[in-house]
């Protein structure tokens, strides 16, 4: 083969390799198994949250759903435009942007509210994920695989909550005490709150849900016998930015 | 030989040289970004994408100038364009090439870039993105390949051309339909989720394009006496006109939109570019205002087939396009798509010299790539001078 046909040949055989393998991928199916569910796994239809913004309004009582939250998951303290969070408060106006009444009733101008992930009914950030590394689970949670993720934050330009976060650099000093039953993410990927699917399956409530001291309920919405159901029946609740139809899972009660 | 064409000039040598300089501090500045990661951006949480995603946007016009081209001369049998279809040709694989590195430079996990094609997600625009950028660069380099060859042998194209040529054709069309979807299809971000964005998209493409292209015509005029032929630059001076006419036109029915309708999301997005917020500047607005002139002049410009004609303004007129649409693509789109952020407040954004020094190694690579490109097969047509 003469060098030239060679090189040919090779330039050929890259430049088809892109289009070639998502075919192939694409044929591929996944091997049908069996699998069991322990006995003590929290299973649900559609995993849904009730905040009671009144019984989560002090500073002490968000500072502490949100370190028992971070300081469990490895969320990096930094601070300024490019810091991690998965949990944090917000005032009302920037809570509920559109729907924010004018003026504010002085209750809710004073109050902060819970923002996290909203895991919607029909996410924007898992439809416009190039690799699948967001995914909904069937039990409605919307969660990653920090290593699939490529870091295009295309996610985070889909995602109308802003409760994404990019690891703009290594996460690790900022985590002076880490703890070792939760993974550490890498410098550029995505990541954000998870509903602690970990918890979960272990047949544990998650970590916001377990030191709100009732402030934060968590349940199955297609159960009408559910803790979120029977609040959502008692008042009136908000859901943030209803009008972009994704369904969102996290429900406010003013 | 081509060799030989290539070094045996030194004025081409030193602008080679030239940009391979900026290509090695692009690399070496993105050799830090790897290392320490997307930190050294100014994007944060809310601004998570800047400069790097804007020149993609911007450089995937570039690449779609061949289809300026191949529908006058293909379907339309408008002979003067044929000459410089290759010229057009290289300045898309150039452009392909620089657009695919900066949306690799922009990944956080560029090793794991091979993810999109083992783990592919069709609902992802992004997906889609790599796909027809893909089949259009292998396109380009195919037609381009064996027009070369036909015209080097003085023959006429074989009959089946025409299959790769319309594929070339679509496959621009969709690289910036695909390109325009990626952000218009975002709910929440009212900059972008508007229906004009690809109509926006291709206009913005089709006069920057042939703005571009003519630029190139006139240097290569003076550096070799290649001439494209006076046909040839009247009727990409008429597309450039035509095309940034409706761009201008298109911005304008979004402006009316969202000025006139008053909703809140989207109109403050539009005073913030222009105006900044709560009295305060943006470093954006005076850029804004430039690139709005710009455009008009340009129109006054090109519109009035007299002055049009005239190939001492010509030039300048084109530059006021290019100039126009980068600002409006390459500067304020993604600013404009993530101010204000989802809390309805404002976190502000400006490249970062990192930014700047990465994107403008790429530019110059595509320089590199576009000139060597001219340089070896330019005399295959025509004789040049030195």
């Amino acid at each position: 083969m003469r060098r030239r046909d060679f090189l040919k040949a090779a330039g050929l055989a890259a430049v088809s390799l892109p289009l070639a393998l998502p075919a192939a991928a694409f044929a591929e199916t996944a091997a049908e198994g069996t699998f069991a569910r322990p006995a003590t796994v929290l299973s649900a239809g559609r995993w849904a949250m009730v905040i009671d913004t009144r019984k989560m309004a002090s500073p002490a009582m968000q500072r502490k759903v949100i370190t028992a939250c971070h300081a469990w998951h490895n969320v990096p303290s930094f601070t300024g435009p490019q810091e991690v969070k998965w949990l944090w408060g917000a005032a009302y106006a920037a809570a509920f942007p559109e729907q924010a009444l004018d003026p504010p009733p002085e209750a809710l101008a004073s109050r902060s509210f819970l923002l996290l992930c909203n895991h919607c009914e029909n996410p924007p950030c898992v439809r416009v994920c190039p690799t699948g590394a967001t995914f909904k689970r069937d039990d409605g949670i919307v969660v990653m695989d920090y290593h699939r993720c490529i870091g295009c934050r295309s996610c985070m330009a889909g995602c109308p909550y802003g409760a994404r976060s990019f690891n703009f650099t290594d996460p690790r000093p900022g985590v002076p005490s880490p703890n070792l039953e939760y993974p550490m993410r890498a410098s550029g990927v995505v990541e954000k709150c998870t509903f602690c699917a970990e918890r979960l399956q272990r047949g544990a409530l998650p970590l916001c849900v377990e030191a709100s001291e009732g402030g934060i309920l968590f349940g199955d919405l297609l159960d009408a016998a559910s803790p979120v159901r029977k609040a959502l029946e008692a008042g009136l609740a908000l859901r943030r930015k209803p009008g972009l139809g994704t369904g969102p899972g996290v429900y406010y009660i003013l | 030989m081509p060799e030989t064409r290539l070094h045996s000039s030194t004025a081409f040598k030193i602008w080679i040289a030239g940009l391979l300089l900026l290509v090695f501090a692009g690399t070496a500045v993105y050799v830090c970004q790897l290392v320490h990661g997307l930190g050294v951006t100014d994007l944060s949480r809310d601004v998570s994408w800047g400069f790097y995603i804007a020149q993609f946007s911007f450089l995937g016009g570039v690449a779609a100038t061949p289809l300026i081209l191949l529908i006058p001369a293909c379907c339309h049998g408008f002979v003067p364009f044929r000459k410089i279809l290759v010229c057009a040709m290289f300045m898309a694989v150039a452009a392909t090439i620089s657009a695919t590195l900066i949306i690799i430079v922009d990944l956080g996990q560029p090793r794991r870039a091979l993810n999109v094609i083992l783990h592919p997600s069709p609902s992802s625009l992004m997906f889609w993105d790599m796909v027809t950028l893909t089949a259009y660069l292998v396109l380009s380099l195919a037609v381009g390949r064996i027009g070369l060859a036909c015209e080097k042998n003085g023959i006429e194209p074989p009959r089946w051309m025409i299959v790769p040529v319309y594929a070339l054709g679509l496959a621009a069309l969709a690289t910036r339909i695909v390109g325009a979807f990626l952000f218009s299809g975002l709910p929440g971000r009212h900059y972008w989720h508007t229906a004009i964005l690809a109509p926006r998209f291709l206009a913005s493409a089709f006069s920057t394009g042939p703005a571009l292209l003519l630029l190139m015509l006139f240097v290569l005029r003076r550096l070799t006496g290649f001439d494209a032929g006076r046909q040839a630059v009247r009727g990409l001076a008429s597309i450039t006109a035509y095309a940034m006419a409706a761009n201008v036109l298109f911005f304008l029915f979004e402006l009316f939109t969202v000025l006139y309708g008053q909703a809140p999301g989207p109109m403050h997005t539009v005073t913030y570019l222009f105006f900044g917020h709560d009295g305060q500047g943006a470093w954006i607005n005076g850029w804004m205002w430039f690139a709005s002139a710009a455009a008009l002049l340009s129109l006054a410009l090109l519109l009035p087939s007299g002055l049009r004609d005239n190939e001492t303004l010509l030039p300048f007129a084109l530059a006021l396009v290019v100039a126009a649409n980068w600002i409006d693509k390459g500067l304020s789109f993604m600013i404009g798509g993530f101010t204000p952020n989802p809390f309805g407040t404002i976190t502000g954004y400006a490249p970062s010299l990192a930014e700047i020094a990465v994107g403008l190694g790429i530019v110059a690579l595509g320089l590199v790539i576009l000139s060597c490109l001219v340089r070896t097969a330019l005399p295959a047509g025509e004789q040049t001078g030195p």
